[in-house]
């Protein structure tokens, strides 16, 4: 990838001296006339290959549709994306910004919103928002409860689900004191992955909603809480699950996909995941063996939208625009929730849709290891954003700095 | 440029290299030291503080990060430095130590990152150790759980690390001994009645340690500040220092960026404790050695001696060469279940699937790689020729700078350079990933030249020159012709040394410029072995190319000149 850009700005500059910095979003066909041509760099977290095949996959569509190209720049952690904005920023760079669209939710975008780092609003006004059925999925409008109002565009749903080796695990448990009881008596066959990988910070926030007398607290500023009080009966359950997970808790999975090569050596029986097609997946890619299914907690499991949202300061914002409406197009939708492509379940109302496009998710297999959508149980919405950070931070200095 | 234009320009060569050198190195600490104490405008710093250092101080994995980089870095060192005598004393002159020696080259283009995923796959619960000797010996039907990976003592990254600092010790033992009548001081041993390998660590020893002290050096300093090996091979409760500055790093939190230059500025202080305690070791060990080779023991045990160093040498060896092994088959396996030796299908589906991003990368890699490797030998080239036309030597204490990159951690100076390359909108561009990568080239190749072209033989230029050819005909048409193999190897050294960079990639590319070593360092995390195998494979299959080029290309063009078939 040869990569100069000053070098094409000035040139592009040059060329169309009429090329309009903010378009309006309003105005497709100007925005469609804008993106033309222009080169968008995409964020977005690169530790999935899958994924990253999809989105190369998305980025070919949108080069032949729109004439937009994608460079994928991969993240091994998307808060270095909002920390490269914010050092823009700090630069002074406001304009020709080195990145313009970035994959993500909850914390980051709250960061990204209340430092007034975001360009927009915009969402609302791409032709595909129509396919969305807002109020019958909050998730897409309240992002770990801070308002979307337009600043970014849902590209993916996900809830929380266990993965197990059915072949060594006769019955998983299937609540947060179970899981317990059955790492206690099945040692080293659970872990988790290192929080603050988003997966770990979940499985603490999962077991949170599990334990907890009253959740209500969790859905305001942790400020306004006893903190303290609130999360006792978390770290009383991590203190005795710990010393019998995975390697003792001295040793973490690195991130959600190193799972799969745990389970698939036998080393753990029973693994958390973000993605309800994820094991499905990985079988079809030898990843995991055949035995493998997945199941839900009673009581509902964790669920939210990821989104994409423009910064401020971006160099190709019509471009941007164009790639978040072709990723919210059936066709876009539908290859993402085939398991032989991703096994991600769609953002799209797809009981409302056009006929020819709902047969494109009608025709999809969901796979051995993938629960229908009515199995899927209860999603459970997630707290405000400002718990994950003090939990992570509480977690880190409790379990993770912790060995001789 | 005209001729004279490069007359004057050419005495200048040795100080604009300096520059090179030295330029990012003081920059880069000047860039982390303000921030350390409070200085950072750009964040609303403009009052100088200790805040910083509080805040380091208050984190709670900051003792044990620092013990592991500490610990992990003596350790390597000693047990590097340890092999490589034992090796060079117990079989120096043998057969089996010139098998030894063509193993080294392969075993030194073997980027850092690629040796420590290999052997990952080797030592884990469930790596190809285990599942060779399961279920028949040890009855496992699945790994154990028994903490390999990232022990909190540090004990699989300071394997990873002694695994590749062996052959760069040999290596650079080998060259020290050519200057150095060995066999006659060990001839002259023997008949007094020592041991073959006593005589070796009494007489040539003590000449041989002064020239490869630095190198020595730059291995404790290196192990220090690791991070693409601590990584993959090291503890993450809490993880080295190095590696937890990264973190900070890159937290959307920017005053974690303070505290993260506080780290940075420890970590110098770290690697310099471990300098001192190293030269301490010095000391005393010349004074112990010193005793025991007056007192006259003639050296008992040889044969044991002989055996346990040859399976040190056997043992990181194949580490690192049966590890890449063991990865290759994963990027062609299909589904394989522990503990079966060999997967159960093999399939061509990781190479396909991934096959285009991947020549994608090995193209910036090699991009990069020649780019940094040209700037580097040009202003080596410049050097050596301004040493011989002006006279410009460097002296003893010359040598000391080149070391200072290899020296001072990339923590700690490349952190500083990236604050600098944001602030001038450098960053992130594939013109400063090749700037970066051209001041750890440089060392290498100017080592790797300096010896070959100084030892050419004038006479060939004092012919030239009596026919008529003036400085530059004779530099570009007899020496360098004739220097054709130690150029193009020091150029497969600096491609080398290019490719295996992960921190100044990562961190002067702001993630932006991606090369099969980043690619293979990120992946790490995601476990996939087949995926890691493809990038761990390529990673070693470019310097080894570079390599074998540097072996087949003189062969070639010299191939009707007998008397350049051996040279070099």
């Amino acid at each position: 990838m040869i990569r100069s850009r000053s070098l094409a700005v000035a040139a592009l500059a040059l060329a169309a001296p009429a090329a309009a910095q903010q378009v309006d979003p309003a105005d497709w066909d100007a925005v469609l006339a804008a993106a033309e041509g222009q080169t968008v760099y995409w964020n977005a977290w690169g530790g999935d290959p899958r994924l990253n095949d999809y989105i190369t996959w998305a980025g070919d569509r949108v080069a032949e549709e729109y004439g937009v190209e994608v460079e994928h720049v991969k993240l091994s952690d998307t808060a270095t994306a909002v920390s490269t904005v914010l050092s823009e920023r700090s630069a002074g760079q406001d304009e020709d910004g080195s990145i313009d669209l970035i994959w993500l939710n909850g914390e980051n975008f709250a960061a990204m919103k209340e430092n007034d780092l975001l360009f927009g609003p915009w969402a609302e006004d791409l032709p595909n928002w129509a396919l969305l059925d807002p109020e019958a999925n909050p998730a897409l409008t309240e992002d770990f409860t801070v308002p979307v109002e337009g600043l970014e565009a849902p590209w993916s749903m996900a809830q929380v689900v266990f993965y197990y080796d059915s072949a060594r695990v006769d019955e998983p448990p299937t609540t947060i004191p179970a899981l317990l009881d059955w790492t206690e008596e099945n040692p080293g066959r659970f872990g988790f992955p290192q929080p603050p990988d988003f997966l770990g910070s979940t499985f603490l926030k999962q077991a949170l909603l599990g334990l907890a007398e009253d959740t209500g607290p969790l859905y305001a500023p942790v400020d306004e809480a006893d903190y303290e009080a609130v999360t006792a009966p978390l770290w009383t359950y991590m203190e005795a699950l710990t010393p019998v997970l995975w390697r003792q808790g001295q040793a973490y999975p690195q991130s959600g996909p190193a799972q799969h090569q745990l389970v698939a050596d036998g080393e753990i029986d029973i693994a958390i995941s973000f993605n309800p097609g994820e094991a499905s997946a990985a079988i079809a890619n030898f990843e995991l063996p055949e035995s493998v299914r997945t199941f839900v907690l009673d009581g509902g499991t964790l669920g939210n939208a990821s989104f994409v949202a423009i910064p401020y300061n971006a160099s190709a914002t019509a471009g941007a625009m164009v790639v978040a409406n072709f990723l919210l197009s059936a066709e876009a939708q539908a290859r993402k929730q085939d398991p032989a492509h991703l096994g991600v379940p769609t953002v799209l109302d797809v009981a409302d849709l056009p006929e020819e496009d709902r047969a494109l998710f009608e025709e999809i297999e969901l796979g051995v290891a993938t629960l229908a959508p009515e199995e899927l149980g209860e999603t459970l919405p997630e707290p405000h954003p400002s718990w994950m950070e003090r939990i992570e931070e509480d977690w880190e200095r409790r379990f993770g700095t912790g060995t001789p | 440029m005209s001729g004279r234009a490069r007359a004057r320009l050419l005495p200048w060569a040795p100080a604009l290299t300096i520059a090179c050198l030295l330029g990012p190195v003081v920059a880069g600490l000047a860039g982390v030291v303000a921030p350390a104490f409070g200085w950072y405008p750009a964040l609303g710093g403009t009052e100088w503080s200790l805040a910083p250092w509080a805040a380091l101080a208050d984190w709670p994995g900051l003792r044990t990060a620092m013990r592991l980089s500490v610990v992990t870095a003596l350790a390597a060192t000693a047990i590097s430095f340890g092999a490589t005598v034992l090796i060079c004393a117990a079989w120096h002159g043998t057969r089996t130590f010139r098998a030894i020696e063509r193993l080294l080259s392969p075993l030194l283009s073997v980027p850092h990152a690629a040796a420590a995923l290999g052997l990952a796959f080797l030592i884990a619960p469930s790596g190809w150790v285990a599942r060779a000797v399961s279920p028949w010996a040890t009855g496992w039907e699945r790994p154990p759980d028994v903490l390999i990976l990232g022990d909190p003592w540090g004990l699989s990254l300071i394997a990873g690390l002694v695994a590749k600092e062996v052959p760069f010790l040999l290596l650079m033992t080998l060259a020290a001994m050519g200057q150095i009548p060995v066999r006659r001081s060990v001839l002259t041993a023997e008949t007094q009645g020592y041991g073959r390998a006593t005589a070796w660590i009494k007489t040539v020893l003590p000449r041989v340690y002064p020239q490869i002290r630095l190198p020595v050096f730059a291995v404790l300093a290196f192990s220090a500040s690791v991070v693409d090996v601590a990584l993959i091979l090291g503890p993450t409760t809490p993880a080295p220092l190095a590696v937890q500055v990264l973190d900070w790093l890159g937290d959307p939190d920017l005053s974690l960026r303070f505290r993260a230059a506080a780290g940075a500025v420890l970590q110098l202080a770290l690697v310099l404790a471990c300098l001192g305690a190293w030269w301490a070791g010095e000391r005393i060990a010349a004074r112990v050695g010193r005793a025991w080779i007056w007192s006259g023991g003639r050296g008992r045990g040889e044969p044991v001696l002989k055996v346990l160093s040859g399976a040190a040498a056997a043992l990181s060896a194949s580490a690192v060469l049966v590890g890449l092994a063991g990865l290759a088959l994963w990027s062609f396996a299909g589904f394989w279940a522990f503990p079966d030796a060999l997967p159960e299908t093999l399939s061509l589906r990781t190479w396909e699937r991934q096959g285009g991003g991947l020549l994608e990368r090995a193209g910036v890699t090699a991009g990069i790689a020649i780019a940094a490797t040209a700037i580097s030998l040009l202003l080596v080239l410049a050097c050596l020729e301004a040493e011989e036309r002006h006279g410009i030597r460097p002296g003893t204490r010359a040598l000391w700078l080149l070391y200072v990159p290899l020296i001072v951690p990339q923590a700690t100076f490349v952190t500083g350079l990236q604050t600098l390359a944001v602030a001038t909108g450098t960053g992130g561009t594939l013109a400063a990933v090749v700037a970066a990568h051209a001041v750890f080239v440089l060392p290498y190749v100017f080592l790797s030249l300096a010896d070959p072209f100084r030892a050419w033989d004038g006479r060939m230029g004092l012919v030239a020159a009596s026919l008529g050819a003036g400085p530059d005909r004779i530099l570009w048409r007899v020496r360098l012709p004739m220097l054709l193999r130690p150029v193009l190897t020091a150029a497969a050294v600096g491609i080398a040394v290019s490719v295996g960079q992960y921190l100044p990639t990562l961190l002067i590319g702001l993630g932006r410029v991606s090369t099969l070593t980043t690619e293979a360092v990120a992946l790490s995390s995601g476990g996939d072995r087949r995926l890691i195998g493809l990038y761990a494979l390529a990673q070693t299959a470019l310097p080894f190319a570079g390599f074998a080029l540097a072996i087949a290309v003189p062969n070639a063009v010299f191939r009707n000149r007998r008397a350049m078939q051996e040279a070099g």
